[in-house]
C-alpha cells in the first residue's frame, strides 16, 4: 500500500449532487427517458428469453455464487498463485493500492516505451481510476475503441451504463457526434453520413482501423484472471478488443483483484451466465484469452496491474462484501425501474444502477453527498437480485449501507478500523423514527393518535408541509377514516382492550 | 381453526375496510379470527430506512403479542415479508454482532407462523374459490414484496379468477415496481412519481374499473396518483374483493 495515501480513493471526485437532485433533471428529459425505456425494455425481454433456454440456470447461478465466494474467502492465496503463473509465462505483475498508484504505474510503463498514444479495450477498472485523464495529464492520448465508448469519448460525455456506455444516446445524436468530432481525433466521418446502424458502424470501423494499425501500446481490463494458468480473459461483441490485445507490442492490463478465479474450469460457469445476462447471447462473439507473452506472436511485453482501490476494505464487511462477486453483466441496470428513469449519470460514478448504488459507497466510503444518497436510490423492489447471475442480494446490501449512513458504526478504510459518525442531514428523520418507535411500543399511545386523527379528519389538508410535500406534490393523500379498525373491532367484537 | 389477524399499522389507521373484509372473509370460511389489541407495527419502515436498532424493539413487541398463536395472517405482502424474511435476518445480525441467540430465538416462531392472506387461503385452507362475487373488470398489480419477497406466485390470480362475475384483465408491465418503496417515495419523490405515473398509465390502458393488489401501501401510492391524474379507476385491496358478495343486481341498483 502506498505510504502517501490520504483520504478516499479518487475516482470521480465526489462533488456530485445527491442522487435525488441529479435524478430530477433526468426524469424531466423526454429524450433520455425515451432512449432508456426503449433500450432497457428491449434487452430485458431478450435476457429473459436467453436465460429461460437453460434448464439449469438456477444451478449455474448458485455455482457462480459459490466460486466467487470461495475465491474471495481465500483471495490472497489465489492472487499470489496468479502472480506466480503470470510471471512464469513471461508477464510482469504490479500491485496498486489505489487509483493514483495504478495510474502512476501505467503512465510509467507507457512512457518507458517512448510512445504517446495508446489504444484501449473497454474496461471498467480504467474508468474507475480515471486512467484516460491521468494519461492525458502526462501527455499520453488514450483512444477508446469500443463503439459505445468511442461515442462517449468523442461526445466529451460520461458513460451511463456498464455495458452500453452510450445507452442514453439515440442514433441521430450519434450521427451528429461522429460528423462533428471524428475529424478532430483522426479520420473524419464519411461525407453524408446518415443515422443507419450500418453506416454508423462503418464510419467507426474506418476511424478505428487507422489507430489499431498505428498503436504500439494497448491497454485493457479483464473479465476474469485464471490463477492456475495466469490467463486473462476478455469477452466482447465487436472484435475491437481482440485487435487491441494482439496488434500492439506492449499490452498493459489493469484488473480489479476480485476478478481472479482459481482454475480454468471455473470459467465454464461464467462463460455461460455472463453473455446471457449481459447481451442475451448464448456465447460472446469474441472470447479472447492470453497468457503472458509468446515469441513471434502478439505483444512482446505484458504487464498486469492488480488494482485494490477499496476492494480489500469492502471484503472486510460481512454483508457488503457480496458486491465483489459482481461480474459486471449489467443485467441489474436493465431491469431497474429507478435506473430506467434516472439514467446512469445520476449515480455519479462509473458504476451506475443497482450495483453502483452498493459498490460506489463501499469503494469510496459514504462521506460525500452522492455516496450517502446512493443507498436510498432504490425502492427495494428486488428485481436486481432476481436477475443477478451471481445472486448478489442487492436490497440487503442497500439496507445495510443505509444503516451505515444513518447510524454510523465501525467499518474498514485503507485497512484500518474506523468508527463512522451518522451522516449529516438525517437528524429530523432519526427523531421521527425514534418517536414512531416509541408510539409503536406503546399501543395506548398509538390508539390515542389514531382517534385524534379520525376526529380531526375533516380539518386535515390533502397536501403536506415539510418533507411530506414531496409526496403531496404529485399524489393525493388518502382520507383518514371515521374510525380506526381497532375501535370498530372493540365495538363489534367487544374484545378486551389490551391497549389501555 | 383460530388465527391472529396482524392488520398492520397502515391498515388499522387508514384502511379499516380492509381489516373488516379480512374478518368477514375468514369467518365465512370457518376460521375464528382474533385481533390482539396490543399489536402495533412490524418495524419495516424503520428497518428498511436503516434504523435496524429501532426496529428490533418493535420486532420483540410483535413476538410478545403474536408468539402464542398457531397462525398469524396479514393482508400485506411487505409486512408479511418483513416478519418472515427479515426477522430471521435481524436475529442473525444480532448473533454476528456477538449479542447471542436471544433475538433469533424470540423471533423464529412468529417468522415461521406468519402468512400473507392469499397464501394462507391457498396453502393453509386449501381454497381458491372463496365464494365471492364481484361483477367488475379488475386488473391485478403484484406488489414487489409479495411477488419477489414472499414468492406469492399465481395465488392471488387464482383466487381472483374464481370470483363470480369478475373479469380479470392483464396489466402491461405488471411486475414492475409502482414506485412506492416506503420512505423511497419521500426521499426520491421525482423518480417515485415517474414510476407511479407509468404504472397508472399502464393500468388505465387496460380499461378496467378496478386495480387490485394485496398491499394497501402500494395502493395508497397508486391511488393517490390516479386521483391526481384524474384517471377514473379505483384501487381496491384484494381482501375486499374476496370478501365481497356483491351481485350485478346490486350494482345496477
Ligand atoms: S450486480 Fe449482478 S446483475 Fe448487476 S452487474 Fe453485477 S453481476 Fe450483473
Amino acid at each position: 500500500m502506498s505510504g502517501t495515501f490520504i483520504g478516499m480513493p479518487v475516482f470521480p471526485p465526489p462533488t456530485h449532487p445527491a442522487f435525488p437532485k441529479a435524478a430530477r433533471e433526468a426524469v424531466r428529459n423526454p429524450t433520455l427517458r425515451g432512449n432508456l425505456r426503449h433500450a432497457t425494455h428491449t434487452i430485458r425481454a431478450k435476457r429473459a428469453k436467453a436465460v429461460a433456454e437453460l434448464s439449469d440456470w438456477d444451478r449455474l447461478r448458485e455455482a457462480g455464487r459459490l466460486i466467487k465466494d470461495h475465491t474471495l474467502r481465500h483471495l490472497e492465496r489465489h492472487l499470489l498463485r496468479l502472480e506466480e503463473s503470470v510471471t512464469a509465462a513471461g508477464g510482469t505483475v504490479h500491485w496498486a493500492a489505489d487509483a493514483d498508484e495504478a495510474n502512476r504505474i501505467v503512465a510509467g510503463l507507457v512512457k518507458a516505451t517512448g510512445e504517446s498514444e495508446v489504444v484501449k479495450v473497454k474496461s471498467m477498472a480504467t474508468q474507475e481510476i480515471g486512467l484516460n485523464e491521468a494519461l492525458e495529464a502526462e501527455g499520453i492520448r488514450a483512444y477508446e475503441t469500443d463503439l459505445a465508448e468511442l461515442i462517449v469519448q468523442l461526445g466529451k460525455d460520461r458513460p451511463s451504463h456498464i455495458l452500453v456506455p452510450a445507452i442514453h444516446r439515440n442514433r441521430g445524436e450519434i450521427r451528429d457526434i461522429f460528423r462533428e468530432e471524428m475529424g478532430r481525433w483522426g479520420r473524419p466521418a464519411p461525407e453524408g453520413l446518415t443515422d443507419t446502424p450500418a453506416e454508423l458502424a462503418e464510419a467507426a470501423r474506418l476511424h478505428l482501423r487507422e489507430k489499431f494499425l498505428r498503436a504500439k501500446v494497448g491497454i485493457s481490463g479483464a473479465n476474469f484472471m485464471v490463477a492456475e494458468t495466469g490467463t486473462l480473459v476478455v469477452v466482447e461483441s465487436e472484435g475491437n478488443g481482440r485487435m487491441c490485445l494482439t496488434l500492439p507490442e506492449t499490452l498493459i492490463s489493469v484488473v480489479g483483484i476480485e476478478k481472479v478465479v482459481p482454475t480454468w474450469r471455473d470459467l465454464e460457469v461464467f462463460l455461460q451466465t455472463l453473455p446471457r445476462s449481459s447481451t442475451a447471447e448464448r456465447m460472446n462473439p469474441y472470447t479472447s484469452m492470453w497468457t503472458g507473452t509468446t515469441d513471434e506472436d502478439g505483444p512482446s511485453a505484458f504487464h498486469l496491474v492488480l488494482l485494490d482501490n477499496g476492494r480489500t476494505d469492502t471484503l472486510a464487511d460481512q454483508v457488503g462484501r457480496q458486491a465483489l462477486r459482481c461480474i459486471r453483466c449489467s443485467a441489474c441496470l436493465n431491469v431497474c425501474p429507478v435506473y430506467e428513469r434516472a439514467g446512469g449519470h445520476a449515480y455519479g460514478s462509473v458504476y451506475p444502477g443497482p450495483i453502483g448504488a452498493i459498490l460506489s459507497p463501499q469503494l469510496r466510503g459514504t462521506e460525500s453527498e452522492i455516496d450517502a444518497s446512493l443507498p436510498y436510490a432504490s425502492s427495494l423492489c428486488g428485481a436486481c437480485y432476481e436477475v443477478c447471475p451471481v445472486a448478489i442480494d442487492i436490497p440487503e446490501v442497500l439496507v445495510h449501507l443505509r444503516e451505515r449512513v444513518v447510524e454510523g458504526g465501525v467499518t474498514v478504510r485503507q485497512g484500518n478500523k474506523v468508527v463512522l459518525k451518522p451522516a449529516k442531514g438525517h437528524a429530523a428523520e432519526r427523531a421521527a423514527m425514534r418517536a414512531a418507535r416509541w408510539t409503536f411500543s406503546h399501543p395506548g399511545a398509538l390508539r390515542t393518535g389514531q382517534r385524534l386523527a379520525s376526529r380531526t379528519r375533516r380539518l386535515q389538508p390533502r397536501t403536506l408541509p415539510g418533507p411530506g410535500k414531496a409526496w403531496s406534490g404529485t399524489r393525493d393523500l388518502p382520507a383518514v377514516p371515521a374510525e380506526p379498525f381497532r375501535d370498530w373491532w372493540q365495538r363489534t367484537h367487544g374484545g378486551k382492550d389490551g391497549a389501555e | 381453526m383460530r388465527v391472529a389477524l396482524f392488520l398492520t399499522c397502515v391498515n388499522d389507521t387508514l384502511y379499516p375496510d380492509t381489516g373488516r373484509a379480512v374478518v368477514k372473509l375468514l369467518t365465512r370460511l370457518g376460521v375464528e379470527v382474533d385481533f390482539p389489541m396490543s399489536q402495533t407495527c412490524c418495524g419495516q419502515a424503520h428497518y428498511n430506512t436503516g434504523y435496524r436498532h429501532e426496529a428490533e424493539p418493535l420486532a420483540r413487541h410483535f413476538s410478545d403479542v403474536f408468539g402464542e398463536y398457531e397462525a398469524i395472517v396479514t393482508p400485506s405482502g411487505s409486512c408479511g415479508a418483513m416478519v418472515r424474511e427479515l426477522y430471521p435476518r435481524m436475529g442473525g445480525r444480532a448473533r454476528s454482532e456477538g449479542r447471542g441467540d436471544t433475538l433469533a430465538r424470540v423471533l423464529a416462531p412468529v417468522a415461521d407462523r406468519t402468512y400473507e392472506l392469499t397464501e394462507f387461503l391457498v396453502d393453509v385452507l386449501g381454497v381458491t374459490d372463496v365464494g365471492a362475487s364481484y361483477p367488475h373488470t379488475v386488473t391485478y398489480h403484484p406488489t414487489c414484496h409479495g411477488l419477489r419477497g414472499l414468492g406469492l406466485g399465481d395465488r392471488p390470480r387464482r383466487l381472483l379468477e374464481a370470483v363470480k362475475g369478475l373479469e380479470l384483465v392483464e396489466l402491461p408491465g405488471a411486475e414492475e415496481c409502482c414506485g412506492f418503496g416506503g420512505t423511497f417515495a419521500l426521499k426520491n419523490s421525482d423518480v417515485s412519481a415517474a414510476m407511479g405515473t407509468d404504472k397508472v398509465r399502464n393500468a388505465e390502458s387496460t380499461g378496467a374499473e378496478v386495480l387490485c393488489a394485496a398491499d394497501n401501501s402500494c395502493l395508497m401510492h397508486i391511488g393517490g396518483t390516479m386521483t391526481r391524474l384524474a384517471v377514473g379507476m379505483r384501487p381496491v385491496h384484494i381482501a375486499e374483493i374476496l370478501a365481497s358478495t356483491e351481485t350485478r343486481a346490486e350494482t345496477a341498483a
